[in-house]
């Protein structure tokens, strides 16, 4: 204690506290994903939970980590539940426990652990996944379907047969599939008018699930826990390149709104590109990145062939983090003006 | 009085802790049982001891003389003797000793010859002079003496003077209680200042949670008929660190790269103003200082303090707690564990605050970094904390530096919010000892090579001129020869051949001369050599431990290798990754 350096006083705050202030900003989107969508959800964040943790306990003894103070962190917790959120509700249980392990074991431990991780694990699991396994990563569970708990936990647990009313597409593909289909002749208007698949917004349901998570990220902000930054450009570079060809062509693109309310647009920008360790940390770097992952995100779902472009957009720009971080450093004190 | 203010940057609001020890009025202190004086009190030059054991010494008299120019004068705090002029421990965090006088009070207090003078009928060189003199020294900290502080810049107009009376470390309280009990002198202490900068305007910042100070320096300014501006400036710390309080009241900022006056500012601290005017106008030097004595303490309160008062013995007056474990000097931001309970007060000391693990709670262990920039958001120079703090990690200095490692101040608002609890600070203070030692290790090695070279060079210079000057000589001896050879080949009677035996007469008088010269040259020759080699080993002799312990172990590894190379060039190769 005599050798202790200065300052003597700290903040209440710590890595736990902050993890756990993601999770609870996520919890409106999850209930809204529960009640809206299906109560599956919950059963996969359980499962994505427990597999991060078992993960997670087993690369600290194997690296000789301490386990309560790390398992404690909460940064697995986090890890597990975007993979649950990101991946489809009714995915057989295997392939989530798949993912999460493959986050936690290479995409985080065997690049050294928290904070040291180049990629964000959870979009790891997914860019694995859906390489892998296409067919089941695109298979999306229609809104309205009248289905138990108890069916569709058997379902993930592979003790009923994957019906084929279980395994639908999301409304994105759904949209991209059907322009390519009807080619020139059909109107985006005329599909959106399809009640079945699309709501006010965007995907029937799903519009409600992307606004809780908004409502979750501005609680983040609003806690500073992350910045304004990287949400702001990302919705906004989405939002312009989504309304430039929508006011170019309405007949082919879809607006902006839908775009934003559709896939995991919300949960991107507030709970994954913010994600600070691999992501960038200055402020114009910030702005670069969620720009950057914004636009990509666009490009892959509309042009691309995977169903949604998120985890990919983050991927290729946590690659260019440590370089615009490197080129976007900001003048310090009292080296402001150019002389 | 309203003025535009300007903010910086970051920052933090620890609890201040501060209204503990504001109850009471200033209290002087009991005469130690001895008081422990260091010398090297101020940067700069480390003054040289004029007293020895044994000398009577009376209160205020000088007992270290400074050392060039920047350097401060130390006197004695009281009547006396000097037992010892020894080394003691130091109330630094390193623990090591240095030079301090040691001295036994006699209980008389008797004041050398004081001589109070009117500064205004002083050249300001004198006012400088004698500011040294009574080592008056930035009593904020930094303890960097004042007069070095005194000169305006040439080129750059003076427009502000900044005067600190912020005090933004939470706990200390000891120049809110100066400015609020002697206001008057500290504002004369100001006057000094203003006089020999002849800034444009003076601004005197407070922070906004010390209202009576503010309306005790407000009255003091408004009785003297002073134009100073006292500003209360927003609770926020560091905003009392001088580039943040200088930022605050004139909007500009100083970077490390360059000193406030080449931007027309300077600041003081309250207390030195204080000081000041005592030493000029009382001819009283600084053997004392106000010191806040607070934390875990039954009495929290300020008490004037003679320098060199050992710390336990002052800590005992604010009666501490018995699970007081150690002290904090100065602040919980910036302050350091004491490291021995017995280290005197010195100029630098403004707060003592006893340690307790309730108060100031054990860390709990440090998690990786997260790189979520909390600390990037508190830095109030705007810097990437966790960035330097990855490459001090990796010992990878130069990135450091570019990301201006330099222009910290230490002032701890990154590990104050960091939620992995990394002691940044301490990182980066590691970086730049290191930084420093290779730079004088870089140094010394430059010297020892120039040495090294301009040696060579005059031996080489001292050969040639001993050569021309044995070449004169010889050929001046030859002439003789000449002379003397020519003077024999005249007189019949005196024949070469015993001194030629193998040879003919004209060659025999050659040879003992060719001879001789050969001779000459050859020891001429065998003298440089020697000398040469007397200077080769040169560079080799200013080693440091350090260099010296290297050059050891390649020798050892030389040795090794020899023997057996294929076995030793793994473990080399192995310890370079």
């Amino acid at each position: 204690m005599m050798f202790a350096p200065a300052p003597y006083v700290l903040k209440d705050v710590s890595v736990s506290q902050v993890m756990t202030q993601v999770c609870l900003a996520l919890v409106p989107g999850i209930a809204a994903y529960a009640w809206l969508v299906g109560p599956a959800i919950l059963v996969q964040l359980a499962i994505a939970s427990a597999a991060a943790l078992g993960a997670e306990s087993l690369m600290l003894k194997i690296r000789g980590k301490p386990q309560a103070m790390f398992l404690s962190d909460g940064s697995a917790i986090v890890t597990a539940w975007l993979i649950a959120l990101a991946f489809p509700p009714l995915a057989p249980w295997w392939l989530v426990v798949l993912g999460t392990v493959f986050a936690i074991v290479v995409a985080k431990h065997l690049y050294g652990g928290l904070g040291q991780n180049p990629f964000n694990p959870a979009m790891v699991a997914f860019a694995v996944c859906i390489v892998s396994f296409p067919a089941l990563m695109s298979q999306w569970p229609s809104v309205g379907l009248q289905v138990s708990l108890n069916e569709q936990i058997k379902v993930i647990l592979g003790l009923a047969p994957r019906l084929d009313a279980l395994s639908g597409a999301t409304p994105l593909d759904a949209l991209k599939t059907a322009l390519k289909l009807g080619e020139a002749n059909i109107d985006v208007s005329q599909l959106l008018a399809n009640q079945d698949i699309f709501g006010n917004f965007a995907g029937r349901g799903w519009e409600w699930v992307a606004g809780s998570y908004l409502l979750g990220g501005l609680w983040l902000w609003q806690r500073k826990i992350i910045t304004w930054h990287i949400p702001v450009a990302f919705i906004g570079a989405l939002s312009l390149i989504s309304g430039a060809l929508w006011l170019y062509s309405p007949a082919q693109f879809a607006s902006p709104l839908f775009h934003m309310l559709s896939g995991g647009a919300m949960l991107g920008a507030f709970f994954i590109a913010t994600d600070p360790v691999s992501g960038c940390t200055t402020p114009r770097g910030k702005l670069i990145f969620g720009a950057g992952a914004g636009l990509l995100a666009y490009i892959i779902r509309v042009f691309g062939g995977y169903p949604d472009g998120v985890a990919f957009a983050v991927l290729l720009m946590n690659l260019c983090a440590p370089l615009i971080d490197l080129l976007s450093q900001p003048p310090i004190f009292g080296m402001k003006e150019k002389t | 009085m309203l003025m535009n203010l300007f903010k910086f940057k970051g920052g933090v609001k620890p609890p201040t802790n501060k209204t503990q020890s504001t109850g009471l009025p200033i209290a002087s202190t009991p005469l130690p049982s001895r008081l422990v004086v260091p010398l090297h009190q101020s940067i700069g030059g480390m003054p040289n001891p004029v007293v020895k054991a044994g000398d009577k010494v009376l209160k205020g008299q000088l007992i270290g003389e400074a050392d060039g120019w920047i350097s401060a004068a130390v006197h004695a705090p009281t009547s006396g003797t000097v037992v010892e002029v020894a080394m003691h421990v130091q109330p630094h965090p390193s623990g090591l000793d240095a030079l301090c006088v040691v001295i036994e009070p006699d209980g008389k207090d008797e004041w050398i010859a004081r001589e109070p003078v009117d500064y205004k009928s002083l050249k300001p060189e004198e006012v400088r002079e004698r500011l040294q003199q009574a080592g008056v020294v930035g009593l904020g900290g930094a303890v960097f003496p004042t007069h070095g502080k005194l000169r305006p810049a040439k080129t750059v107009p003076m427009e502000e003077l900044v005067i600190n009376g912020a005090e933004c470390e939470p706990f200390i309280t000891c120049d809110d209680l100066l400015m609020r009990e002697r206001a008057e002198e500290v504002v004369r202490g100001i006057g000094i200042f203003r006089d020999l900068l002849q800034p444009q305007k003076v601004l005197i910042g407070i922070e906004d949670n010390k209202p009576e100070a503010a309306a005790a320096m407000r009255a003091a300014v408004d009785a003297l008929n002073e134009p100073f501006l006292v500003v209360q400036v927003p609770t926020l710390y560091p905003a009392g660190g001088a580039k943040q309080l200088i930022r605050v009241l004139t909007g500009k900022e100083v970077p490390a790269s360059k000193r406030s006056t080449d931007l027309g500012v300077q600041c003081f601290n309250v207390a030195t103003a204080y000081t000041a005017w005592r030493a000029i106008a009382h001819g009283e030097p600084v053997i004392s200082r106000l010191v806040t004595v607070t934390g875990n303490v039954h009495a929290p309160r300020n008490y004037e303090v003679l320098i060199g008062t050992p710390m336990d013995e002052l800590l005992k007056l604010a009666i501490p707690h018995p699970d007081t474990d150690g002290i904090i000097m100065g602040g919980p931001m910036m302050g350091f564990l004491v490291p021995d309970m017995h280290v005197p007060v010195i100029k630098a000391t403004n707060c003592l605050i006893a340690h307790d693990d309730r108060l100031f709670p054990p860390k709990p262990p440090e998690m990786p970094c997260i790189r979520c920039g909390a600390c990037a958001e508190a830095c109030p120079h705007e810097l990437q904390p966790f960035e330097m703090y990855w490459f001090s990690r990796a010992k990878n200095f130069g990135k450091t530096q570019e990301y201006n490692i330099f222009d910290c101040i230490e002032c701890g608002c990154c590990a104050f919010v960091c939620p992995s609890r990394i002691p940044l600070v301490q990182y980066f203070r590691f970086a730049k000892s290191e930084i420093w030692a290779r730079e004088r290790e870089k140094n010394a090695a430059e010297g020892a090579k120039a040495r090294f070279e301009f040696k060579q060079l005059r031996d080489e210079r001292e050969k040639a001129e001993k050569a021309e000057k044995l070449a004169k000589a010889a050929a001046a001896q030859a002439a003789k020869k000449a002379a003397e050879a020519a003077e024999a080949a005249a007189a019949p009677a005196a024949p070469a051949a015993p001194v030629a035996p193998g040879g003919d007469g004209l060659p025999g008088a050659v040879d003992p001369e060719k001879a001789a010269k050969m001779a000459t040259i050859q020891a001429a020759m065998e003298r440089a050599k020697a000398q040469r080699e007397a200077a080769q080993p040169k560079n080799t002799e200013t080693l440091t431990a350090e260099q010296q312990r290297a050059v050891d172990e390649i020798e050892a590894r030389r040795v090794v290798f020899e023997a057996n190379p294929e076995q030793a060039a793994t473990p080399a190769s192995e310890k370079t990754e």
